[in-house]
């Protein structure tokens, strides 16, 4: 199924706050395997010129996934699920997302296309402190495969 | 390792080379640490189920250990400013103990005029590329 061209540029009402933890950001460097003191020693972090551990640069993926769901919950997005892949991902840091941070996420269709019978669907989520501040933006191209 | 100097650097140069192990039990641990509990990352009926050879992994996790090249040269993860991958092909993860393998390569592709330095990326499993267009710019103090 074809997706609705009228449907680029379609925002979203920003979503509750994320206030990213530090032991949320040591969980993500861990699972990626990364020992950097920067993600779990605040002192070190100090050191390096930040208020507090900083995040890996992909760790925006576990705020914003949350947040694009709007989306994927939007009735008049009609993408097959099942057959949704991960085509491309975009990341501009602004700065480096910290512990104590408390993000908003507001996420907007910027493209809709089909290509060879494959949907293919880009959000962008813009990540900002609650007090207005850019703190990043995640782009993700999704495509669904069509039915062979 | 000491930190790259821009003054230094040279279109061309290049990255150490990295290479990771990708086990299925990195998987599950990454899909609790970023929330994503598709399936297709840790169950085989579903994954062959859509069409996959198998389980895959996360390309977002792919992504990630690619940048660990990139920030673990610059030795400031807050350095990456900009990083884009496009993914090409599944990473898929057998269900045994020696898993998949992803080697990962770099080299400076430009230095920006705004004195950004593009760094672009290799990812490579089984030989074949699974990323592609994949570049990060960093910003070298």
């Amino acid at each position: 199924m074809a997706l609705d061209r009228d449907l680029v540029g379609r925002s979203y009402p920003p979503s509750a706050v994320y206030e990213v933890g530090r032991a949320k950001i040591a969980e993500f460097a861990t699972a990626i395997g990364e020992d950097d003191p920067i993600h779990r020693d605040a002192d070190a972090a100090r050191a390096a010129g930040y208020p507090d551990v900083i995040a890996p640069p992909t760790f925006a993926i576990a705020v914003t996934l949350e947040a694009a769901n709007v989306v994927l919950g939007d009735p008049d997005v009609s993408l097959d699920y099942s057959r949704v892949v991960h085509g491309e991902q975009r990341f501009t840091h602004h700065r480096p997302i910290r512990a104590g941070d408390r993000l908003v996420a507001i996420t907007t269709i910027d493209a809709v296309r089909t290509v060879a019978g494959n949907d293919m669907l880009t959000t962008r989520v813009d990540l900002a402190t609650e007090d207005g501040e850019a703190v990043c933006t995640a782009t993700s191209m999704l495509v669904a495969r069509g039915a062979a | 390792m000491s930190r790259p100097a821009l003054a230094d650097l040279e279109v061309g140069s290049e990255l150490p080379e990295q290479v990771f192990r990708v086990t299925r039990a990195d998987l599950v641990r990454y899909a609790g640490a970023s929330g994503d509990f598709n399936p297709i990352h840790w169950n085989d009926r579903v994954a062959t189920s859509v069409g996959l050879p198998g389980v895959i992994a996360h390309g977002m996790f792919t992504m990630a250990l690619a940048a660990r090249v990139v920030t673990g040269w610059t030795g400031d993860p807050g350095a990456l400013v900009e990083y884009h991958v496009r993914f090409g092909r599944p990473v898929v993860v057998p269900d045994d103990d020696a898993g998949a393998e992803v080697t990962v390569r770099g080299k400076v592709g430009a230095v920006l005029e705004d004195g950004g330095v593009r760094i672009d990326l290799t990812v490579t499993s089984g030989g074949e590329k699974v990323l592609s267009l994949a570049r990060a710019t960093v910003r070298l103090a």
